[in-house]
């Protein structure tokens, strides 16, 4: 290891020696002078909260290009001249990658000549369990990788009598090695002293390729101009994957591999064990354990309950519950506020400002914006829950006990959270979807999430219900109503798994599917952890889904504003000319401009063209103006319909049921029947209208194509349901 | 195919799965290449002890202890029938 002023005034003594290939292999290649440290490490091996640790904060989530992979980075101030950024990989148990998600890491880290090329790797170990750990370690070390080894757990591993000779093992392995405790933040400041150095290649190789394979290593070798033979031999695995060879260089491999009759799943089985034939000898040398007659852990014991066939899942759905609660209940305090302040500001520029664009600031823009903010509550606190489930290792049991039940449907133990969260919303649902690594499941649980009825469908259900279910008692307990809603809910559930089952036929993809996962013991969540996966989760949501959310609303407030022509003045002078004849209240004028403006805006004009395609469902144009403007948020029904039957803004729900009672027909009868409300209500289970569930599944799937084709999927099934039923009940 | 080749018995060797809750045997091999190669890296590794620790209250997946690492893997019982083990 050099000394410290070497480094900080890196780019001068790069510069003197630019000749050298080595140096310039140091060569800080961010533009910005900042060194680029990659964090890899086993999954649970406490690599996010080093990561944590080291960047606080100061942390930014980006993409990785082409995949679905967060690239979570962070600058980490060093020393108080040194910054670093720390890109966070995603776990992964080998170089071999297995999943879409741990093909980041070879990416990345393949490629010398791309600008993202880090400086050195920091690779975190569990030192409780270090021969599974080092796997990962040697195999970094023999890319040639500079790297510093941060040997964490250190305490776990004293508790469990397994002693580590850090001053042999650091020997043994060529690399500085940091013990620490990242949940403590024990040994980070030690880490980060030795990471503000210039680190040189290991000096250790672990495994040597076969001679019979080295030929065509070589020659991969000098086509590509690559550093070393291991390298070469990763190309050869994993040609196939690697995204920044050109077809021609992957047909040069293939060819090569063909010649040389390369067999890659025997080779690299029988690589990962020639790599733990040598990992033993050195444990063998630098750890002794001293077992302990220990009784039986403490987390087996606790499992016999919280696994246990009955006990298990009534805990579990005691978890649920108190999920619900929180999401349900607690929320809703801070949602008022929001909702309130929001209004609040509205009314404080409405009142002191006027014009079309302030209209389109208050009543587009901001009523967009308060859309966003609103679901602030709700996915900070279910990913608390999420987040305390996971640190403390709950979530694999859950996932352990749901597996099986959940696989009969093309899902994973691991879409029972999504599925269960999407009853309150699906937009946190859908992004808690992310712990499922198979891409597949992933696609089938975000898909029929939105199926689930979410808590902006209860406005519509208990209007609609009240109006044609009758309020009394079947058997003497159970209330109509309360059948009914309990109906409309498990309507979505069944939808939902049923359509996960045609998804898992239809979906035919050659990633393999694995439940396989380590089994954490239990711990105590790590609170800063938690807070930061919050305010990780807000921001993502309030950036990236909430662009999309504003933009819409504005759209939206567009089409209610304006129509064609003057239509909408001519609408307001005619309602003034009449109003006074018919001795109008100012209020009820008001409403009734409201009412004949929305009309005549273009959502009505949207609302009258839709009519023909609605008219088998039971529904007219007025209908038709609050399934687009439900489209904004379902909860809007409520809302458009008052506006558009006339009734005030602040009219409670029962004003508006009478409202609904009162329209009546061409022939002069009630038009809600039961087989209208229900055909509606239906239609509500199925329809895919909710802007800010499309947004977050384009930002979840990185693209188009899954918003789109679950819009008219679960449109095209709410239609044929709608259909069915207004024609059946008719 | 084999990893480890070793005096194939196919009718009646054991498997991961045939274990009893609590009994422990040996890895000798690794039945399914891809599965393998998973297997191997979460440190199945032929020699090693394994222990059938938990089933699932519907008999899938399985919790398996490896080695004295105290190191507990969870898995779906069609995965766990790729491990056989020594007589």
């Amino acid at each position: 290891m050099a000394g410290g002023e070497i480094t900080i005034d890196r780019t001068a003594s790069a510069a003197s020696a630019a000749a050298l290939e080595a140096v310039a292999a140091h060569l800080p290649r961010n533009p910005k002078g900042l060194t680029r440290i990659a964090l890899v490490g086993n999954p649970n091996s406490g690599k996010s909260s080093l990561f944590n640790q080291l960047t606080g904060l100061n942390q930014k989530v980006g993409n990785f290009p082409g995949v679905t992979v967060d690239r979570k980075t962070g600058v980490s101030q060093l020393t108080p001249q040194h910054r670093a950024e720390i890109i966070d990989l995603p776990g992964t148990y080998s170089l071999y990658p297995k999943s879409l998600d741990e093909k980041v890491i070879t990416d990345l880290l393949y490629d010398r000549t791309s600008e993202q090329y880090p400086d050195f790797v920091v690779v975190t170990a569990d030192a409780s369990n270090l021969r599974r750990n080092l796997l990962l370690f040697t195999q970094l070390a023999d890319l040639g990788l500079p790297a510093v080894l941060a040997l964490n757990m250190m305490d776990v591993a004293e508790q469990h009598g397994v002693h580590i000779d850090v001053a042999q093992l650091q020997q043994e392995l060529g690399v500085p090695i940091i013990p620490m405790n990242a949940r403590k933040g024990i040994g980070v400041a030690a880490l980060k002293i030795v990471i503000a150095q210039t680190l040189d290649a290991p000096s250790v190789s672990f495994y040597t390729p076969s001679d019979e394979m080295l030929p065509m290593i070589r020659q991969i070798r000098y086509y590509f101009n690559l550093h070393n033979d291991y390298l070469a031999l990763h190309y050869a695995h994993q040609f196939r994957h690697i995204s920044f060879l050109s077809a021609d260089d992957r047909a040069y491999i293939q060819e090569l591999t063909e010649q040389y009759d390369f067999q890659p799943t025997p080779r690299q089985a029988q690589e990962t064990i020639d790599r733990y034939a040598r990992i033993n000898e050195i444990l063998l040398n630098t750890v002794a354990v001293t077992r302990t007659e220990r009784n039986e852990p403490y987390s087996n014991r606790l499992d016999r309950v919280l696994t246990h066939k009955v006990w298990g899942y009534l805990i579990f759905f005691g978890v649920l519950f108190m999920l619900f609660q929180a999401v349900f209940a607690w929320a809703s305090y801070p949602m008022e506020l929001i909702d309130e302040g929001v209004a609040w500001i509205n009314k404080l520029i409405q009142t002191n400002f006027h014009g079309p664009l302030i209209n389109l600031l208050t009543e587009g823009v901001l009523a967009g914006l308060g859309g966003v903010l609103i679901f602030i509550p709700q996915i900070a606190l279910l990913f608390a829950f999420i987040a305390v489930l996971e640190e403390t290792g709950y979530m694999a049991r859950v996932t352990f006990m749901m597996d099986r039940i959940m696989r009969k449907f093309g899902l994973n133990g691991k879409s029972v959270v999504p599925l269960i969260s999407g009853v309150a919303c699906a937009v946190p649902a859908i992004m808690s979807a992310r712990t499922i690594e198979n891409w597949k499941d992933r696609i089938i649980t975000i898909f029929v999430t939105p199926l689930m009825s979410c808590s902006a469908r209860i406005p519509v259900y208990t209007v609609l219900i009240a109006l044609v279910v009758p309020d009394q008692k079947v058997l003497g307990f159970f209330n109509l109503q309360g059948i009914a809603l309990m109906g409309l809910y498990l309507l979505g559930f069944f939808a939902a798994i049923f359509s996960a089952l045609a998804l898992k036929i239809l979906l035919r993809r050659k990633e393999r599917s694995y439940f396989i996962m380590e089994f954490p013991v239990y711990r105590w969540p790590r609170w800063k952890n938690v807070g930061i996966t919050i305010i990780e989760k807000v921001k993502t949501f309030v950036f990236q889904a909430g662009k999309v959310i504003v933009a819409i609303s504005v759209i939206l407030w567009v089409l209610a504003s304006y129509g064609p022509g003057n239509a909408l003045e001519q609408a307001e002078a005619q309602v003034r000319a009449t109003a006074t004849q018919q001795h109008l209240t100012p209020e009820e004028t008001d409403n009734r401009i409201a009412s004949e403006k929305l009309e005549n805006s273009y959502a009505g004009l949207f609302g009258r063209t839709l009519e023909p395609a609605i008219r088998p469902l039971g529904f007219d144009w007025k209908v038709g103006i609050a399934l687009i403007t439900s489209f904004a948020a379902r909860e809007v029904f409520v809302g458009t319909i008052s506006t558009i039957y006339s009734v005030g803004q602040d009219a409670d729900m029962r004003t508006v049921q009478q409202k609904l009672a009162a329209e009546k027909d061409d022939q002069g009868q009630p038009f809600f029947t039961p087989a209208r409300a229900f055909s509606l209500l239906v239609f509500y289970v199925f329809a895919m209208q909710c802007m800010s569930t499309l947004a977050v599944v384009y930002r979840e799937t990185k693209g188009w194509k899954w918003p789109i084709l679950q819009l008219l999927y679960m449109t095209g099934l709410a239609y044929v349901a709608s259909l069915t039923v207004y024609q059946l009940m008719k | 195919m084999l990893i480890r080749p070793k005096s194939p018995k196919p009718a009646e060797q054991r498997r991961v799965t045939d274990l009893r809750l609590g009994e422990t045997g040996t890895i000798c091999c690794l039945k399914d290449p891809e599965m393998a190669l998973k297997l191997l890296e979460m440190g199945c590794i032929p020699g090693t002890q394994v222990r059938l620790n938990s089933r699932a209250p519907l008999g899938c997946p399985i919790t398996l202890v490896l080695g004295d690492d105290d190191y507990t893997l969870s898995l779906r019982v069609s995965e766990a029938a790729t491990i056989f083990l020594k007589d």
